[in-house]
């Protein structure tokens, strides 16, 4: 009895290490992939160049126009999900702050919001072009990912605004301030590097994502230059690419996959110093 | 140095926040909504028995049977959590309790980038990766022949992309765990795998369950790497080996002719309706349990 537990004992351990190293081995197996195969094809031409003629044939150019509307429509839709995402969740952590019920309930379908998947997100953005009579363009991508990243954003900022201190807010009140003085000047300061990390994180999901802006963002050679026409996307130039069977274009939508992954690792590790270094309008308690 | 006054900006800011809440708050009912309606059409016209369980997809001669895209995407996801389940729980126990904190501060950035990739690379890796292991390795070793693209690389690669998101709510789920319970049981004389069996699991099961729940949610949801492999051939799948359709595929893949044929725009935004109402289900379905769990357990 006793030296069966033993062993069983020492089997999970055994298997506990290599569901964990597997882990781990995974993602080096993902990166390495992604990095072997993306920087053999990988050059000046392709990041410098929008698509030239016979481009999807195996003809010259690049994925300029994919990497400049995927970086305009993520900062479009970070900023317009910061502009809307901040005062919620400001409004629920300064002016909600006694009422529980409310705050559990507003938490709860942010969680909701968040759970569902980015196509849902697409389709509904889909329909609404079409009611607005808007076409395929930049905006209308813009808005369907704001939404989707809209949920992500406010939870991650909420759960930073969560941890300021009660005391701050009863030394902030007592020296006359009201309410939307407390959030907008005390509270964001106070988590400044917690909403930067917010931000960059809605980023990340913004740049990466495809299925919701597969309807709505359109795609284009031209490089974005209005907010009313199509623009193109690094997620869905690597799907297209891909789904090519010309070699050579195949092998230049590994290297945008490399360029993609190499953005997104950029953004987190950013967002990883960023997060150390705005401690200076910190008070400590 | 300010246009407005104090009271007068903090109107501004009040309207500002209250605008913005509302319009967050009423964003599932909007997306429901604006789905059905967009699904009427199609609700109108036909039985939603039969829509979900006719086999017959033949837009053109408006046939909508969402049967082999709905079995095809519970295989995917079933199989994809069936891999994943277990790993993470043998991770997160493993972190939680067998090693130092420092290797938190290993394992936290990895689960950060596992989950930062986008779905896209996901796909492009399992392309790269996992259709050649199954055509060359794992359907020989079964003696069948297989592509490659099929409802196991789907799986596969899904799984992967759920482990960061089941892994983070583990750890906090044992991480939460008060530590004088584990303290009591290692004094009676329990050995720490008896510990972690008898006492840590049965503690955490809610959690544990909640976080299946959230994950499956997530994995039905996931389109373009799945997409990318899964083969996309309507039909019943037979065995994991074979190709499959999954709905967030076909909603993908046919953005495009939907608005030439009838109705069919009308079928796509119906699937789209399915995948938020699952996805809508679990999540009201998890929260409730760990609300109830959480109530008995303080």
């Amino acid at each position: 009895m006793k030296y069966s537990g033993k062993i069983e004992e020492k089997v999970f351990k055994i298997l506990m290490v290599i569901a964990t190293y597997s882990i781990l081995a995974v993602l080096a197996i993902i990166i390495y992939s992604i990095f072997a195969k993306g920087i053999k094809a990988l050059s000046w031409e392709i990041l410098s160049q929008v698509p030239q003629g016979g481009y999807y044939y195996g003809k010259g150019g690049g994925i300029l126009n994919a990497i400049l509307g995927s970086l305009s429509l993520a900062f479009g839709a970070t900023l317009l999900a910061f502009i809307v995402g901040l005062p919620v969740a400001l409004y629920i952590n300064v002016f909600l702050v006694r009422r529980k019920k409310l705050i559990t309930l507003f938490r709860f379908i942010l969680d909701l919001v968040w759970g569902i998947p980015s196509i849902v997100y697409g389709a509904f953005g889909f329909s609404m072009m079409i009611l607005l009579g808007l076409q395929t363009s930049l905006l209308a991508g813009m808005l369907t990912v704001t939404l989707f990243i809209l949920p992500i954003m406010i939870r991650s900022m909420d759960e930073i605004l969560q941890t300021v201190p009660i005391g701050l807010s009863e030394a902030t009140y007592s020296l006359g301030a009201n309410k939307s003085e407390l959030a907008f000047k005390i509270f964001t300061r106070q988590t400044v590097s917690g909403i930067i990390t917010a931000i960059l994180l809605s980023f990340g999901r913004a740049i990466g994502d495809a299925a919701s802006v597969l309807f709505t963002a359109g795609y284009t050679d031209n490089l974005p230059n209005s907010l009313m026409e199509p623009v193109a996307t690094l997620p869905l130039s690597i799907f297209f690419q891909l789904s090519s069977p010309v070699p050579a274009v195949q092998d230049r939508a590994y290297a945008s996959a490399l360029v993609l992954t190499l953005i997104i690792l950029l953004v987190s590790l950013f967002s990883r110093g960023l997060g150390k270094r705005y401690h200076k309008t910190k008070i400590n308690f | 140095m300010y246009l407005l006054n104090r009271i007068q900006r903090h109107r501004v800011n009040y309207t500002w926040m209250i605008v913005s809440l509302l319009l967050v708050a009423s964003l599932p009912f909007l997306l429901f909504l604006g789905l059905y309606l967009k699904s009427f059409l199609l609700i109108h016209d036909y039985h939603l028995g039969d829509l979900l369980f006719s086999k017959v997809w033949k837009p053109g001669s408006g046939k909508f049977g969402f049967y082999p895209f709905i079995v095809g995407s519970i295989w995917v996801t079933l199989l994809a959590m069936l891999i994943s389940a277990p790993i993470c729980l043998l991770t997160a126990i493993y972190v939680t309790q067998y090693t130092r904190k420092r290797f938190l501060r290993i394992m936290h950035p990895a689960i950060d980038i596992l989950a930062g990739i986008p779905s896209v690379v996901y796909g492009v890796w399992g392309i790269l990766v996992i259709v050649p292991f199954i055509s060359r390795f794992v359907g020989p070793l079964f003696g069948v022949q297989t592509l490659g693209y099929s409802i196991l690389a789907a799986a596969l690669v899904l799984s992967v992309m759920v482990i960061p998101f089941i892994l983070n709510i583990l750890i906090e789920v044992f991480r939460t765990i008060p530590v004088e319970l584990k303290e009591a049981s290692l004094s009676l004389g329990a050995t720490q795998w008896q510990t972690v069996k008898s006492v840590l699991v049965k503690k955490a099961l809610p959690g544990i369950i909640a976080a299946y729940g959230f994950g499956l949610a997530r994995a039905f949801g996931e389109t373009m790497a799945v997409l990318m492999v899964v083969g996309n051939v309507v039909k019943l799948p037979k065995s994991v080996f074979d190709p499959g359709y999954t709905l967030p595929a076909l909603i993908a893949n046919n953005y495009g002719e939907m608005l030439s044929i009838p109705k069919y725009e009308s079928a796509l935004m119906f699937a789209a309706l399915i995948l938020l109402a699952v996805s809508l289900f679990f999540n009201l379905v998890m929260h409730f349990f760990i609300d109830r769990y959480n109530k008995f357990s303080a």
